[in-house]
């Protein structure tokens, strides 16, 4: 049985004694015999650390990985530098609390204030947090920022991820916000529906792009609609894109937020992931969560602290505009090593090579009879009709290692390639593909 | 210490990705006007940075680390090498079922244990945090309401010595809070809680041992007259590592609760996240439960589905998973003796530390405490003001650090301290004489202590100009 | 600790000055003193209401967020926007750093004199 308790069994007696108590029980006096547990935990023993490891790698192989991924919808394979794994395992950074005491806490502090930086610049927003949960809370996040007296309904475009707009509708069943859908016309948010809307209570319009569908929202056109309505614009954005397309802050969006798992982290079957969120500088007090700010100490050394901290629950308590606490912290300096790693030609690069394999792709597949569904710019996902049942044909590839795009509907599926999916890769899946098709 | 914007030149870089095998293209939308402003340092560089950054930085690892309420814990490396299995970290969460039997059986098995070790039965484990717990689990509560024509159920009592948390949850998911006071042993006032209830009840948060590091004795009584007025009794897990294997949330009457695997089941924190806040409850609620329910057929096989009645989704995919992973880790380690034997040793701990301080520390309530207790400076404070902060600020010097200050807010110059189990006597017996060391200091040169720290890189951070005049990121060319 | 004599006080600590047809609300000396350095004002809207004895908006400490109580019940026509980047005025002037004037007033708290509030204030730091 593993255990990781430092003083022995006699240890612990003396301490108890020492104390003038002479069992465990009495420890626990204050609990009603009643609601004492009689038998104990119907749980198997303990095990050792070989074992554990034995378990837990006998439990891990029992998944499929595929050598081969052309999966995305919200989730993304990238080339994680070795460095970045390397840094965020410092047991320094791991095993730290929250940095309330900032003098032991720099370089935990220091950290997030670059994460910051780096966000308002991959963004060209004003302000950043230091976090939130994933994408699909940090746009619910966002949306609750834009309401107020005047103006409580929400609007989410019909093109932004069904999971993001899952998390928005339970986030609003919370907050009895009422919820609108603005709907898609060819994959792309439909602006002449929004111009025919009564806008008049409507305190957000929530943009995806490139959206579900990989395709290139008109952020600009749909801003200056939106801000004509005198509501606020959230554009929720991949951050690999931004290092080629513009920006939020460029096409005038109130705030940017996104799922930030390309930047350096793993898949690893959904999280932990890092929701990031900026803003323009107005709306700097109403951003959630947690906010590093940069000071001098009483040497006037330059140093950093949390700062805004009246907008918390730990101080605002019930009137707090969100309730979080505990973030992403160290998914935060994940993607902060990336972009450190990467710099802004690195990250050009990756976003040019996403672009330029998916459109590889998309002509193979073109000859084999697949078409698109809709024909807007994308980024690295698109959705294709293909000549046969979709879920067959992800079973077939599957059987040959290969993950293929995400069955969206009969014959529907949703691609994407990053810069992993190589040439030689591609044209390894088309082979099979023909084989599957003939 | 310099900024990573500080460092490097234009044109450094690593060299990470190969050139692109596919023809180029070019494509018609508005491109960035100019590329991001990042970082141009070589590998070296990037490296040395961040392990400057470490050397300025605390954790578990660096030290004593007694933040009450917060579990800080020894985090077991096994648990981090599972998390970094290929097999988890390279599943898209978006395969096949058939393809993913590993982590639902990661998923299915912590769930169950989970169940047992609160008296629930049924759990998700979506939340990424105890606050988010906290809401779905609030949500979960409204759900029910709801289903039963009971939407004027519009109020959630919460007491007024409860985490800040509990109350923005509860304003988050459209409740009015009503608070309670708590007694003079810092427990819920049964009169002031009977007053409280009512056909708008529709629930009461509470933590149990309560912030104070008491155990309520008056749970049962306490969760009958919410369940009486027709409301629903949500326990705030944050101090389940009192008592594991010793009573159960549920048989306290409990109906709904989350759990803090970053706190109770020794996953790290990492500075302020990941965490992971599962939440578990009991039958009824179940309908109601977010994300995809597990379920485990007769051949062995697991399924996934959603619950008739669900409130949605409270994040895009179904868990932190690597960090439930590791708490999965720790759970298969400890077992069912193990774990008790956790809970035993850190309430034998914090009696330990608090009976060695007691006479010297005043003690907010002077009675055997759970896993953590509170002491209160504010003699200190107005004979010779020392606060709660000074003190805090000269333990720094000492390598441990601080307790949790000025929390709970019912108790005036908090220090909140929790050892844990995974430190040892002698841990316990220099952190004891360093307390007292700096409480005499404290009476010998109460000036002084307003000058602590003297050791650390920084010293007595200006908040204030902080806060009038954010600067929350670095510019490079600024005006 | 000043008090002057020209305004009138509501225990809640506010100070209340009568302005050619309006209202002006500030924050007493002593709630600035009490209060700590401040570090922002969140403020009503011009056009809003305030209603005697509930919020009209709140100030922050580094530390602590507290409530402002609007002393009579009316309508915002004036905030003192200076405030909002410089909050540290209340704690320097505070008799010179007005909150809000309202206008349209149809209500009004018990107001005391500059004396009464003198003791009001003694007996709470004692309390």
């Amino acid at each position: 049985m593993g255990s990781y308790i430092p003083s022995t069994r006699e240890e612990r007696l003396a301490m108890l004694e020492s104390i003038g108590m002479h069992s465990f029980d009495e420890l626990y006096a204050d609990i009603p015999e009643a609601l004492r547990l009689k038998d104990g935990l119907s749980l198997p023993s303990g095990l050792s650390e070989l074992e554990v490891a034995q378990k837990i790698e006998e439990i891990a192989g029992k998944n499929t990985r595929f050598s081969h991924i052309f999966r995305g919808a919200g989730s993304y394979q990238h080339y994680i530098p070795a460095i970045v794994k390397q840094v965020t395992s410092k047991e320094e950074f791991v095993t730290a609390y929250t940095p309330y005491q900032a003098e032991i806490s720099q370089g935990l502090l220091q950290s997030i204030f670059e994460y910051q930086t780096m966000i308002c610049e991959l963004t060209g927003m004003d302000v950043s947090n230091a976090s939130v949960y994933d994408g699909a809370t940090a746009a619910a996040e966002a949306a609750a920022m834009c309401r107020d007296r005047k103006r409580g309904t929400i609007c989410v475009s019909a093109s932004v991820d069904p999971k993001t707009i899952s998390v928005i509708r339970t986030y609003c069943f919370g907050s009895g916000a009422p919820l609108v859908i603005l709907p898609e016309k060819n994959g792309l948010t439909d602006m002449e529906s929004w111009n025919a809307m009564d806008t008049s209570s409507i305190a957000c319009l929530i943009i995806q792009t490139p959206n579900y569908h990989g395709l290139i929202e008109d952020g600009a056109s749909i801003a200056n609609a939106v801000h004509n309505s005198g509501a606020k614009l959230i554009a929720s954005c991949n951050p690999i894109a931004l290092g080629l397309l513009e920006t939020p802050g460029e096409f005038g969006a109130d705030v940017a937020v996104g799922e930030g798992q390309p930047l350096g982290l793993p898949m690893g079957f959904g999280g932990p992931y890092l929701g990031f969120m900026a803003s323009t500088k107005d709306m700097m007090r109403k951003l959630p969560g947690r906010i590093v700010g940069q000071t001098a100490d009483v040497d006037g050394k330059r140093a950093y602290v949390l700062t805004l901290q009246a907008r918390e629950q730990h101080i605002r308590r019930e009137k707090a505009s969100s309730n979080i606490c505990s973030n992403e912290a160290l998914c935060a300096m994940t993607a902060a090593v990336y972009l450190s790693a990467m710099g802004s030609a690195g990250l050009e690069k990756v976003a040019a090579s996403c672009m330029a394999n998916a459109r590889y792709l998309l002509e193979e597949l073109t000859a084999l009879g697949f078409t698109r569904k809709y024909t807007g710019e994308f980024f690295h996902e698109f959705v294709t009709i293909c000549p046969c049942d979709a879920a067959v044909l992800s079973e077939k590839l599957a059987a040959h290692g290969y993950l293929s795009g995400l069955v969206t509907g009969q014959t529907e599926m949703l691609w994407c390639t990053t810069e992993m999916n190589t040439k030689s890769e591609i044209d390894g899946l088309i082979a099979v593909i023909k084989e599957v098709l003939a | 210490m310099k900024l990573i914007f500080e460092m490097g030149a234009p044109g450094r870089g690593c060299d990470l990705i190969p050139p692109c095998t596919t023809p180029e293209v070019t494509v018609k939308v508005p491109m960035r006007k100019k590329a991001p402003h990042l970082p141009e340092v070589s590998e070296t560089e990037l490296s040395r940075h961040y392990t400057d950054l470490a050397k300025q930085t605390h954790g578990v690892n660096d030290g004593f680390y007694p933040l009450g309420s917060c579990t800080m814990k020894y985090n077991p490396k096994i648990n981090d090498a599972a998390s970094l299995l290929p097999g988890f970290t390279n599943i898209h969460p978006l395969q096949d079922t058939k393809d993913i039997q590993g982590c639902l059986e990661v998923l299915s098995s912590i769930e169950k244990a989970l169940c047992e070790i609160t008296g629930m039965q049924a759990c998700t484990l979506q939340p990424a945090a105890g606050a988010h717990g906290e809401f779905t689990g609030l949500l979960l509560i409204k759900a029910w309401h709801n289903s039963r024509g009971g939407s004027k159920r519009t109020k959630i009592i919460v007491p007024d010595s409860a985490h800040g948390t509990n109350p923005a949850s509860a304003a988050m998911a459209d409740f009015d809070v009503v608070n309670i006071a708590s007694d003079e042993h810092g427990c819920v006032d049964l009169e002031a809680l009977k007053a409280a209830v009512g056909d708008d009840t529709a629930g009461l948060m509470l933590t149990n041992p309560n912030t104070v590091g008491l155990f309520d004795p008056n749970i049962a009584e306490i969760t009958r007259i919410v369940h009486e007025a027709g409301g629903l009794c949500y326990y705030d897990g944050a101090n389940l590592n009192a008592v594991m294997g010793v009573t159960r949330p549920g048989d306290m009457g409990f109906d709904v609760m989350h759990l803090n695997l970053h706190k109770t089941f020794s996953t790290p924190h990492g500075g302020g996240g990941p965490g992971s806040g599962p939440v578990a409850c009991k039958d009824f609620l179940a309908p109601f439960l977010p994300g995809l329910r597990i379920d485990k057929q007769t051949d062995g096989t697991f399924t996934e589905e959603t619950a008739a009645h669900t409130i949605g989704n409270v994040r895009s995919f179904s868990s932190n998973f690597l960090v439930v992973v590791r708490a999965f880790c720790y759970i298969l380690t400890l077992g069912r003796e193990g774990i008790p034997e956790a809970s035993t040793t850190a309430v034998l701990n914090a009696n330990y530390m608090m009976h060695k301080l007691a006479g010297h520390y005043k003690m907010a309530y002077d009675h055997t405490c759970m896993h953590e207790f509170v002491m209160t400076l504010e003699q200190e404070k107005h004979e010779r003001n020392v606060s709660a902060l000074d003190i805090a600020k000269a333990l720094l010097d000492h390598g441990i650090h601080p307790p949790t200050m000025y929390f709970p807010l019912i108790v005036h110059e908090a220090l909140m301290i929790e050892p844990t189990e995974t430190e040892s006597r002698e841990t316990l017996d220099e952190a004891v004489q360093i307390f007292l060391d700096v409480l005499a200091e404290s009476e010998a040169h109460p000036e002084k202590m307003h000058e602590y720290p003297f050791e650390t890189p920084v010293r007595r951070l200006d908040e204030v100009g902080a806060a009038r005049k954010p600067v929350v990121r670095y510019l490079y060319n600024p005006e | 600790m000043n008090y002057p004599e020209t305004l009138r006080y509501s225990k809640s600590h506010e100070w209340v000055k009568n302005e050619e047809g309006m209202v002006v609300i500030g924050l007493t000396d002593f709630a600035q003193s009490e209060l700590g350095d401040l570090v922002f004002v969140n403020l009503p809207e011009v056009d809003d209401t305030v209603t005697a004895g509930e919020a009209l908006g709140d100030v922050e400490s580094v530390k602590a967020v507290s409530d402002i109580f609007s002393p009579v019940s009316g309508t915002v026509c004036e905030i003192n926007e200076e405030l909002l980047d410089h909050p540290e005025l209340i704690n320097e002037a505070p008799y010179d750093a007005w909150l809000i004037k309202v206008k349209d007033v149809t209500d009004e708290e018990e107001l005391i004199t500059a004396a009464e509030y003198e003791t009001h204030c003694q007996s709470e730091s004692n309390g």
